[in-house]
């Protein structure tokens, strides 16, 4: 279940309560996010749309934990996490968020399997371990036969599936998505979405993502519309 | 993947870069291990100088010899225990490109130099032969002699000068330092008789705490002579021997410190255009949960790798060269890249490659996760 008014149980995976953010131009001040509220429960799809500067990708940004608010609260899973210092907020990051980028950014001189493996490294998993982890999140997004290959390898695709297996490799809390399909044709932009809806479906992922493309946002159990800072309007894409 | 091969990746990833920043190190740490082994060798003599051992030169220039007479007055100064005449032989041996050191002394002189060890059969032989003569390892090895062979040389000193190899020498204290020949003093004072002097005298005292009350009582005793002398401790001698080429270890320190405020600056640029092509990186694995600190680290980690295999290749190489020997054919006492010469250098080329590091990894640990990404 997803709300924009505010009114959660106080049960909700993501609690987000009157959230401003603001930046400063000169003498000029810039309102991203204008008393943002929203609750979102475990293993929601929740797509965001809107305009150009509308703060999607701030609003993602901060529930991500990789910018603060101006003022308001985010809590995700029980952590208020907007009073948080650098290296807490680094560390539950490493715990909470799998980040999947429009640009895939996975490393170059790392293989599929060396740039999946990479946020292990901050885990106390053994080489075994963190082997048979990476084994797994390659099986699932179905590159098992590519994890020795480097980027520059891959079709755009497969860049952005094994960047998908490295924000799920260490089994985090949700994933944010930023334009996961919006470097892709579509018909590699489709398998992307089949993979999310998947993860979402099948493994129970909470997923939040900012699109562009209404095909995209449909896959989504939610879809929520974000203008000059506010959520204006909370639409169903496809049942859950 | 362990840390160590994610650092080593990410050195690799720009390989002529890599290999022109590290060929920067590798250079430096090269004319490093030179330049050190030069001063080394100058300096071999003053380092392993006995406290013992005083050298009787004459005061108006090292040029200018001292009366034989000197060495039996010298004797009866209170607290000297031994002299030793000490004569700098001018010879050439084939030719003036095979230069190597030729002294003529007593035969006390070993006796006053206990470093200088042969076995007792061959110094035996050598007491014997008027024409005898002793030799170090490395002079040996160099020429290939062997005990037995004759050595001719060319001197511009009356007489014939061939001499006959009796004893090859180590040295006990500086192994390396065995590039010298010794050959009977009396031999120069037969064919020289008319010269009636000599180059100097070494002295031993009996306490080297009243080395200096020797030294005094010497100097006073020839005090208003037509031949002043001019007596130093073996290590001030040679201390002085090494500044009449100059102030070297000034020159070293200053063509050193030019090297390395280069590759500093080399280094720093390399480190920075890197951490800059790689903004976008930094900002996804802050995203994925390493910390500002270990990113500071990690970037750091890279500087540092880079100069501890560019400065090991290159001081690899320079222990290969003074493997080959000295080139300056004898000049030095010694031509030995020390090991704590290669562990200082070790650590300079990675204090070289942290400090050069130090922005660029400050600027990757203080990049805002949003400020990366927005610029992908």
């Amino acid at each position: 279940m997803v709300r924009i008014d505010g009114k959660g149980n106080g049960d909700s995976l993501i609690q987000v309560r009157n959230v401003e953010k603001l930046y400063h131009r000169g003498s000029e001040t810039i309102r991203v996010l204008d008393g943002l509220n929203l609750d979102i429960e475990q293993g929601e799809f929740v797509a965001f749309m809107g305009p150009s500067g509308s703060g999607k990708t701030t609003l993602l940004n901060l529930l991500g934990g990789i910018d603060l608010p101006s003022s308001g609260s985010i809590t995700v899973a029980g952590d208020e996490i907007t009073h948080m210092s650098g290296p807490l907020l680094a560390d539950w990051r490493a715990r909470h968020v799998g980040f999947v980028f429009q640009l895939f950014n996975l490393i170059p001189v790392l293989t599929a399997f060396e740039n999946i493996e990479l946020p292990l490294l901050l885990t106390k998993l053994s080489a075994k371990e963190r082997r048979q982890h990476v084994e797994t999140a390659l099986a699932l997004v179905a590159l098992s036969d590519r994890m020795d290959h480097y980027p520059r390898q891959l079709s755009g695709g497969q860049e952005q599936r094994v960047a998908i297996a490295r924000a799920i490799v260490t089994d985090p809390t949700f994933l944010l998505c930023d334009e996961p399909t919006g470097d892709l044709d579509r018909a590699s932009g489709n398998e992307i979405m089949d993979l999310l809806e998947e993860l979402s479906s099948r493994h129970a992922k909470t997923i939040l993502m900012v699109t562009h493309d209404p095909a995209a946002a449909a896959r989504a159990h939610t879809v929520l519309h974000l203008d000059k800072g506010v959520l204006v309007e909370a639409g169903q894409g496809r049942p859950a | 993947m362990t840390y160590p091969k994610f650092i080593l990746r990410n050195i690799g990833r720009k390989k002529t870069r890599m290999l022109l920043t590290m060929g920067s190190f590798a250079v430096a740490m090269f004319l490093f291990g030179v330049l050190v082994t030069i001063n080394s060798g100058f300096y071999a003599g003053v380092n392993v100088a006995d406290a013992k051992r005083l050298m009787v030169k004459n005061k108006a220039s090292v040029g200018m010899m001292l009366p034989f007479g000197y060495k039996e007055r010298i004797k009866q100064i209170p607290g000297v225990k031994d002299v030793s005449c000490w004569f700098w032989f001018s010879g050439v041996y084939k030719d003036s490109k095979y230069f190597f050191v030729k002294f003529a002394v007593d035969d006390n002189f070993f006796a006053m130099f206990p470093e200088f060890v042969m076995p007792p059969d061959q110094w035996a032989a050598y007491a014997k032969d008027r024409q005898g003569c002793v030799v170090g390892r490395k002079l040996a090895d160099r020429f290939g002699w062997k005990i037995g062979d004759r050595i001719p040389l060319k001197s511009t000193f009356p007489g014939s000068w061939e001499f006959n190899v009796r004893a090859i020498y180590e040295n006990s204290w500086h192994k390396d330092d065995t590039a010298g020949m010794f050959f009977h003093h009396r031999l120069v004072s037969e064919n020289l008789a008319q010269l009636n002097r000599t180059m100097s005298y070494i002295v031993q005292v009996e306490d080297p705490t009243k080395a200096q009350a020797v030294i005094s009582a010497i100097d006073r005793e020839f005090a208003n002579s037509a031949d002043e002398t001019l007596t130093e401790t073996e290590q001030v001698s040679q201390a002085r021997n090494v500044t009449m080429f100059g102030d070297l270890r000034l020159i070293l320190i200053c063509v050193g410190a030019v090297v390395f405020v280069t590759l500093l600056l080399v280094t720093g640029s390399t480190m920075a255009i890197t951490v800059r092509e790689r903004t976008d990186e930094i900002g996804v694995m802050k995203a994925l949960g390493f910390s500002d600190q270990l990113l500071l680290v990690l970037v750091l980690c890279e500087s540092l790798s880079l100069g501890f295999i560019g400065g090991g290749i290159g001081l690899a190489l320079a222990k290969l060269y003074t493997l080959r020997g000295d080139p300056s054919g004898g000049m030095l006492r010694t031509f030995t890249l020390p090991p704590q010469a290669i562990l200082y250098g070790m650590a300079l080329a990675m204090l070289v490659g942290m400090i050069s590091g130090i922005v660029p990894a400050l600027g990757a640990m203080r990049l805002k996760i949003v400020d990366a990404l927005r610029r992908v």
